[in-house]
């Protein structure tokens, strides 16, 4: 059969993605970002340089940061992904998103998805970050839009209205 | 071109006995992959050239970081972020800790290793110039067992290292003894973040009355592998600092250093920062000794 000539080499890799458990076939060295689009459908992270710089493929793995075009998929075994598809529930990136929404933190959208998991994920670490811990955080993502004030005000302003709503 | 992933193979044995055992069988063959910072780019440019990997990251045996009583063992598999997240790496070895924090961004802190950083052997890796200067050594292993060896001499000219084709890094060696220095780090390249040095540096030295009891200078991006400064740190030792001192250790240090021209910088920009970082060093160790 044809599939099956086409599918030599390839291996089972059970992951969760965004909550619901996947199994998919791919070749061991197929990036994850390209497993995630597609295979998955899940276009949200993009291609961007493709060598680590630019963060546009940034996805949370086992809740850390990765750029997953530096992923070769077997690594992501077991693993937990999110991506901005994910991230749309929990009350955290409602304030997030609606803070970049107000600020204009979003322009032409190709590094958005990353950067607001980069975001995301520095509010995770440290809740109320200094704008120096902010540009740190966001210091691998590159956006050629917005001059990054708008982005750095987002991350503040989520920042600031998580730890009134919280405390 | 970019390189086709059905002309690949990548296994994962997770653990490193199993890891070891698979490099020993054909010794070169199969090439150790860990958080793929470096791989990986090489890969997608259709630049890496052998086809089998063994993947050896997050293998527990390589997570760790042991503090013991007189070194502290740091896992070859720890990420910049575990490093730069240790409270007693911060501590006592604060230049590598602040290396880690400038190399590349959050997403690689999370995945790029200190052994990766080791063997992949860049003369412009930013925690290198901190390991020569913390004189640490390493604890290699493979079927045939491990040796210890000190990193100063590991690697033998650009890209290349002591490792054999069979052999791991299992963990970097740091030794407890450097409470009563001042150290001094800086990088300078072209922005603060995701920028390769132009040249950096790794400085540590004890101060005794008015003279300069020991001292260790390490340089990155200046040479075909980091490099420790033993010239300019000869001329130092047992001196008291003046600016005749710091003009002569500037003049050695521009003479043992072999910079070059590339994408990066050019020899002569680097040889005069080159200079510059050592004679800062040298007059912020100074105001230390006055300021005490």
């Amino acid at each position: 059969m044809i599939s099956s000539l086409e599918d030599r080499g390839k291996c089972e890799i059970s992951l969760t993605v965004n909550g619901a458990r996947k199994v998919v076939l791919a070749f061991p060295m197929e990036r994850l970002l390209d497993v995630l689009r597609q295979q998955l459908g899940l276009t949200g992270a993009k291609e961007g340089c493709g060598e680590g710089e630019c963060g546009s493929c940034s996805v949370l793995m086992d809740g850390t940061l990765v750029n997953s075009c530096l992923i070769p998929v077997l690594q992501a075994e077991g693993a937990a992904i999110v991506t901005i598809e994910g991230l749309a529930e929990g009350a955290q990136l409602q304030t997030l998103q609606e803070a970049f929404l107000e600020c204009g933190g979003a322009q032409c959208g190709i590094c958005t998805p990353g950067m607001i998991l980069a975001a995301f994920h520095l509010l995770n670490k440290n809740p109320g970050p200094t704008l120096e811990e902010i540009k740190e955080g966001l210091s691998g993502n590159l956006c050629r839009c917005t001059g990054y004030l708008q982005i750095f005000e987002a991350v503040a302003r989520a920042a600031q209205r998580e730890t009134t709503t919280s405390s | 071109m970019r390189s086709d992933p059905r002309d690949y193979e990548l296994v994962a044995p997770g653990s490193l006995q199993a890891a070891v055992a698979l490099l020993a069988r054909s010794p070169g063959e199969w090439i150790p992959i860990a958080g793929g910072t470096d791989i990986m780019v090489q890969y997608a440019a259709g630049k890496f050239q052998s086809r089998k990997l063994v993947s050896i990251w997050n293998l527990p045996e390589l997570r760790s970081i042991e503090v013991l009583a007189h070194e502290i063992h740091v896992g070859a598999g720890c990420t910049y972020t575990d490093i730069r997240e240790h409270e007693v790496l911060g501590r006592e070895f604060p230049m590598l800790a602040r290396a880690a924090r400038w190399t590349g961004g959050i997403a690689n802190q999370n995945r790029g290793t200190i052994g990766g950083n080791i063997v992949n052997a860049s003369p412009a890796a930013d925690s290198l110039p901190a390991l020569l200067a913390y004189d640490a050594e390493l604890i290699l292993i493979s079927v045939r067992g491990e040796r210890r060896m000190s990193y100063a001499g590991f690697h033998t000219d650009y890209k290349k290292t002591k490792l054999a084709p069979d052999e791991l890094i299992q963990a970097v060696c740091l030794p407890r003894q450097f409470s009563g220095y001042v150290c001094h780090a800086r990088k300078v390249g072209g922005r603060n973040a995701q920028a390769i040095s132009k040249v950096c540096i790794a400085a540590l030295a004890r101060v005794a009355g008015r003279a300069v009891e020991d001292v260790r200078i390490a340089l990155g991006s200046v040479a075909p592998i980091p490099l420790r400064l033993s010239a300019t740190e000869q001329v130092v030792r047992g001196k008291a600092i003046d600016e005749s001192l710091v003009l002569l250790a500037r003049k050695t240090a521009v003479a043992e250093i072999q910079p070059i021209d590339d994408i990066r910088s050019t020899a002569r920009y680097r040889a005069a920062v080159a200079g510059n970082l050592v004679a800062e060093f040298l007059n912020l160790l100074n105001a230390d000794r006055k300021k005490t």
